[in-house]
């Protein structure tokens, strides 16, 4: 069986610096899995190295089958099936949220006017923006931005979707709408790697949890397990920082 | 110091009153010796003659201040287009677009603008057979032009290099081939960006237009500055000078007004 990402012995070095130390991870279809860790610890750079945003410096990455990191593959092509939410948002400022999530199915699906309204005003709906439609990002709170976001990315009918600390510039009582949208996202089967910071979260919707620390994997289990009984010390003593930060 | 802390012997509002004072006093001791010295008959007949403004009308609007405009919205159109494309040249990865680009800039910004107007003006000598196309028209537009697009190429680096790194990123995850990301996501944001300093570049450019003078134009193509000196030398007598400078104000004044206030907005909506 094909799994809908397959990563192997994938590092990643900026100059002398190494983020990624040789990981290997596979992510089935329909899975979510939540990848926590300390900051530094390489979690963003792994998840962009999914679609390419980063060019990993050795390894392999199969997206469905499909090895990404083939330099002759049709990076495009590959990036139309991958959703990716940003945790910056990255909303297009200069088009309305309708504009948003209709620009790429325009020019990259070449989906019709019509049509790509359709799509974009029902996935506004699934995300619970759908009065915002005509509203410019900066007239939308974080939360809401971050929902435009991910109906841009659902809107493109991926097969897969990465997360990248999505709520992490959010305000706290924002925090939870945004968590909505992806649990029931999660509760639909789509497959999603989800790089964050909310236990939670990790624990109540992952299949799987991955703890990285120093640019590899300490840890990778189902959430009851890694979060619950950790096995490595490292894992407690991140834990036990994220859960009781004040000591 | 003897004086007690606390007690100094002038008090700052004091001390502020008097600096305040003295700053006023010398403003009117300069302005009453203006006004005694200064031969103000001679000044009004030299400078602001009416009837010498009069016999301006309407040829300064007309011809004068139209062809000032042309000459200067047209190398601004020029200096626009080439502007961005060689910006973008400047930020490409392939080497000899980012020499070539580099090059032209520093030539451009380096040397005075009348001296590329000067070797408008030899360009059939060098190049026989080439004329210019749309005369002098042409002329005036290529040397405001190849002027203006070195400062505008720098106004569109900086502007698209201020787009965030983000907005790339989000429009290629989402499948977007890295031109079709430049078109629809960063250079739309780069040109809202843009917009202040390119106000204040189009005012640059529109002062700039006066070394059509030393295109030797006559006739319907004069603009302001020609239009003046030559009504000056005429009537020998500084009004027609004074009067085109004055024109020249009532639109960039406007202008500058104008990227000021862009400017401010740009500050509140983001």
């Amino acid at each position: 069986m094909t799994h809908a990402i397959e990563i192997k012995d994938l590092h990643k070095h900026f100059g002398q610096n190494e983020v990624l130390r040789g990981i290997d991870l596979t992510v089935d279809t329909g899975q979510v899995v939540c990848v926590i860790g300390p900051s530094g610890s390489g979690k963003s750079t792994l998840l962009r190295c999914v679609n390419l945003l980063e060019q990993p410096t050795r390894g392999t990455v199969r997206v469905r089958g499909v090895e990404v990191t083939d330099p002759d593959v049709d990076l495009d092509a590959v990036r139309r099936h991958i959703g990716m939410v940003f945790q910056q948002f990255n909303l297009f400022p200069h088009m309305t949220a309708l504009q948003n999530v209709m620009i790429a199915q325009q020019r990259v699906l070449k989906r019709g006017r019509r049509e790509a309204e359709v799509v974009a005003r029902d996935n506004l709906e699934k995300v619970g923006v759908s009065a915002k439609c005509d509203a410019f990002p900066a007239q939308l709170s974080g939360g809401q931005q971050q929902r435009v976001a991910i109906a841009r990315a659902l809107a493109m009918n991926p097969d897969l979707m990465l997360f990248d600390e999505p709520t992490s510039a959010l305000d706290p009582e924002l925090v939870g709408d945004v968590l909505a949208v992806m649990r029931k996202l999660a509760e639909e089967g789509m497959t999603m790697l989800v790089v964050t910071h909310e236990m939670g979260f990790a624990r109540q919707v992952a299949d799987r949890v991955v703890f990285m620390d120093g640019g590899g994997v300490v840890e990778d289990g189902p959430p009851d397990q890694v979060i619950g009984d950790p096995q490595h010390e490292r894992t407690r003593a991140f834990l036990h920082r994220v859960l009781h930060p004040e000591g | 110091m003897t004086t007690e802390p606390g007690r100094p012997r002038l008090s700052p509002r004091k001390r502020q009153r008097i600096i305040r004072g003295v700053q006023y006093a010398v403003l009117a001791v300069a302005f009453v010796a203006l006004l005694l010295y200064a031969d103000w008959a001679s000044l009004a007949q030299n400078f602001a003659q009416p009837d010498v403004a009069g016999q301006m009308l309407p040829d300064l609007f007309t011809i004068a201040l139209k062809n000032t405009i042309i000459y200067s919205v047209g190398g601004f159109a020029f200096a626009f287009v080439f502007g961005l494309i060689l910006a973008l040249m400047r930020l490409s990865t392939v080497g000899p677009y980012r020499w070539i680009a580099t090059l032209y800039i520093e030539i451009f910004r380096g040397v005075p603008a009348l001296l590329v107007f000067l070797m408008i003006v030899f360009l059939p000598l060098a190049l026989p057979g080439f004329d210019v196309p749309f005369g002098t028209y042409g002329q005036a537009i290529l040397g405001l032009g190849l002027v203006g697009t070195a400062y505008q190429a720098e106004i569109f680096r900086a502007g698209l290099q201020a787009v965030p790194k983000g907005q790339t990123e989000a429009a290629r995850s989402l499948g977007m081939s890295a031109s079709r990301a430049q078109f629809t996501v960063v250079i739309p944001q780069a040109i809202r960006i843009v917009i202040p300093p390119t106000t204040n570049q189009f005012v640059a450019l529109l002062k700039d237009s006066s070394l059509v003078l030393f295109l030797g134009v006559s006739g319907e193509y004069v603009e302001l500055t020609k239009f003046g000196n030559d009504l000056a030398s005429t009537h020998a007598n500084a009004t027609p000078i004074l009067v085109a400078g004055l024109t020249y104000l009532i639109v960039t004044i406007p202008l500058g007004y104008l990227a000021g206030r862009l400017e401010k907005r740009k500050g509140t909506n983001r």
